[in-house]
């Protein structure tokens, strides 16, 4: 067991338990993205960001990777948190804006500008979908490819993976293309992701770009037709 | 390659077919060889084993075909994902056919600003490609790199597993034509030609000689070495075509050492790999211009000199 304070507020956890987690059981809210529960923590949005130690000697670091110690002091939502928070998300949106997970997590932030030339990027390399193919599909049908600004996430050789079970389970998790897939049934998307964006997933050739692994794709084959 | 028979009716994965032995041994068209088979059973435990697997794979191949990657994923039992991330990752490994000249240009700090950009453009007009692209006779792969670990001798070419020193824009169509004709044009027979060579370190520029002890009457080249936890001083003859070497340590026969500068401590390693063992080789810089490699494995005579503009 451990003991830190988070906020203020004292709480004792057990070992190995994440900063994160424990601020939670407190009750403290912290936006993650690249965070879910059932999948190993990985660290790649930055989102988490919290401060620890005291200052001047604090330093951010992300609150899903790092494990709780005895006596770490734990501040959420100092300014220093906040300014990294929303330039953090100031580049999510810059990169992909089409994203309503994104544009919910900056409205609610109160981001109210985006300095930066904006990519419309299908996929912001949260890794989400990796983990949840290994972790919680046993397929490991898709992974990162690459590295550097070349890194991208797909199937080997971009073919239809043999070990993919067409589960969908990659397009639930994924932050960037969630909704897109909803495009058949428009009622029901809340942001229309799919048909907003340009080019329109449905005329694109190569679904493999959209993040969207099942091939063909059940709702793009309907639109097709 | 002969781009005019029919590809399909031969093996079609490997670039080299002097050397594919499974070629020498067949009768009839072959549609693809199983020789990395071997290569996976030999490296197959442990993790670290998977880019050892795909660097021999690439070496025999000049590059990984899909079935190779599967069938290593087949034999090692790791995820096809995992091992296409490690060969996508690594610049040192392609996807795709290469040319059987691999030409790759410096464009490291110190290349770059004695004009290594010059010399890689130059050598994409005459080759007609850009970096990283193969000439359709699949003759030529031209890659640019970022610093070689031979900056006292910029611009760096290297045409495979030859250093070019000193590149200048007018040499770069030798160069060329040179490498596409005669391919073991450097290498010497070791009992025709011995003569001395002053060497120095590759990284500082600093001499290696060792003017004190004398091998073969000639003043000895001293580096330092480690193997198996040992770590002390080598010498070895400066005359080339001679092996002798005295050592703080007994060398067991076979050995793989590796080679340090006294001076800098850095290691000398180049990439390059030894034409008869495959173990990396120790590249020096050669008084006057050039480098010479050795192979780093006890016993082995393997070496390499490149001279610039010496006829040799
Ligand atoms: S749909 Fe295929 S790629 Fe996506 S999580 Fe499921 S098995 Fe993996
Ligand atoms: S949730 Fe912690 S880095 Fe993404
Ligand atoms: S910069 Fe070219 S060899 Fe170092």
């Amino acid at each position: 067991m451990v003991t830190l304070t988070i906020n203020g507020v004292e709480v004792t956890v057990e070992d190995g338990t994440t900063v994160l987690e424990a601020a939670r059981f407190l009750g403290f809210p912290i936006p993650t993205l690249c965070h879910m529960e059932g999948l190993s923590p990985y660290g790649a949005c930055r989102l988490c960001v919290v401060e620890i130690g005291q200052e001047p000697k604090s330093r951010l670091v992300t609150s899903c990777t790092y494990r709780a110690e005895e006596g770490l002091i734990v501040r959420t939502a100092s300014s220093q948190v906040m300014k990294a928070r929303m330039m953090i998300l100031e580049l999510l949106l810059a990169s992909c804006p089409q994203s309503k997970v994104i544009q919910d997590l900056a409205s609610k932030f109160q981001v109210r500008q985006q300095r930066f030339r904006q990519e419309h990027e299908d996929c912001i390399l949260c890794g989400l979908c990796v983990r949840m193919c290994e972790e919680q599909m046993m397929a490991k049908a898709i992974g990162f490819r690459g590295r550097g600004e070349k890194r991208s996430i797909g199937t080997p050789f971009d073919i239809r993976s043999e070990q993919c079970r067409l589960c969908g389970g990659c397009m639930y998790v994924c932050p960037a293309c969630q909704l897109r897939c909803t495009y058949a049934e428009p009622d029901k998307a809340i942001c229309g992701g799919c048909a907003n964006i340009h080019p329109p997933c449905y005329i694109k050739e190569q679904f493999d770009d959209m993040m969207c692994y099942m091939d063909p794709c059940v709702a793009c084959e309907i639109i097709k037709k | 390659m002969n781009s005019n028979s029919s590809v399909t009716d031969l093996c079609s994965t490997c670039n080299y077919f002097a050397t594919c032995v499974y070629r020498q041994e067949r009768e009839g068209p072959i549609q693809f060889c199983e020789m990395f088979v071997e290569v996976v059973e030999k490296h197959k435990e442990g993790y670290g084993g998977l880019i050892a697997i795909l660097e021999e794979i690439q070496s025999k191949y000049g590059y990984l075909p899909q079935a190779a990657l599967r069938t290593v994923a087949e034999k090692t039992g790791r995820s096809l994902v995992d091992i296409y991330g490690v060969a996508t990752f690594y610049r040192l490994f392609s996807l795709e056919p290469r040319g059987k000249h691999l030409v790759s240009v410096c464009k490291g700090t110190a290349c770059h600003v004695r004009g290594g950009p010059t010399i890689a453009e130059e050598f994409e007009t005459q080759l007609g490609i850009g970096a990283g692209q193969t000439t359709s006779d699949r003759k030529f792969t031209l890659t640019t790199v970022n610093c070689l670990g031979a900056c006292a001798l910029g611009p760096v070419v290297v045409v495979d597993g030859h250093y070019y020193s000193n590149v200048k824009k007018s040499e770069v169509k030798g160069i060329i034509s040179r490498s596409d004709v005669e391919e073991e044009r450097y290498v010497i027979p070791a009992d025709e030609q011995t003569f001395p060579l002053e060497v120095s370190c590759p990284r500082c520029n600093h001499s290696l000689m060792d003017k004190e002890h004398l091998l073969d009457n000639a003043p000895a080249i001293r580096v330092t070495i480690s193997f198996d936890g040992h770590h002390g001083w080598l010498r070895l003859s400066s005359l080339y075509g001679s092996y002798n070497i005295e050592s703080e340590y007994k060398l067991p026969h076979d050995r793989i050492v590796n080679f340090f500068c006294p001076h800098c401590h850095a290691e000398l390693v180049g990439g390059s790999k030894c034409p008869e063992c495959s173990a990396a080789m120790v590249p020096m810089i050669v008084r006057g211009g050039g480098i010479i490699q050795i192979c780093s494995r006890r016993g082995c005579r393997g070496h390499m000199l490149d001279l610039n503009g010496v006829n040799v």
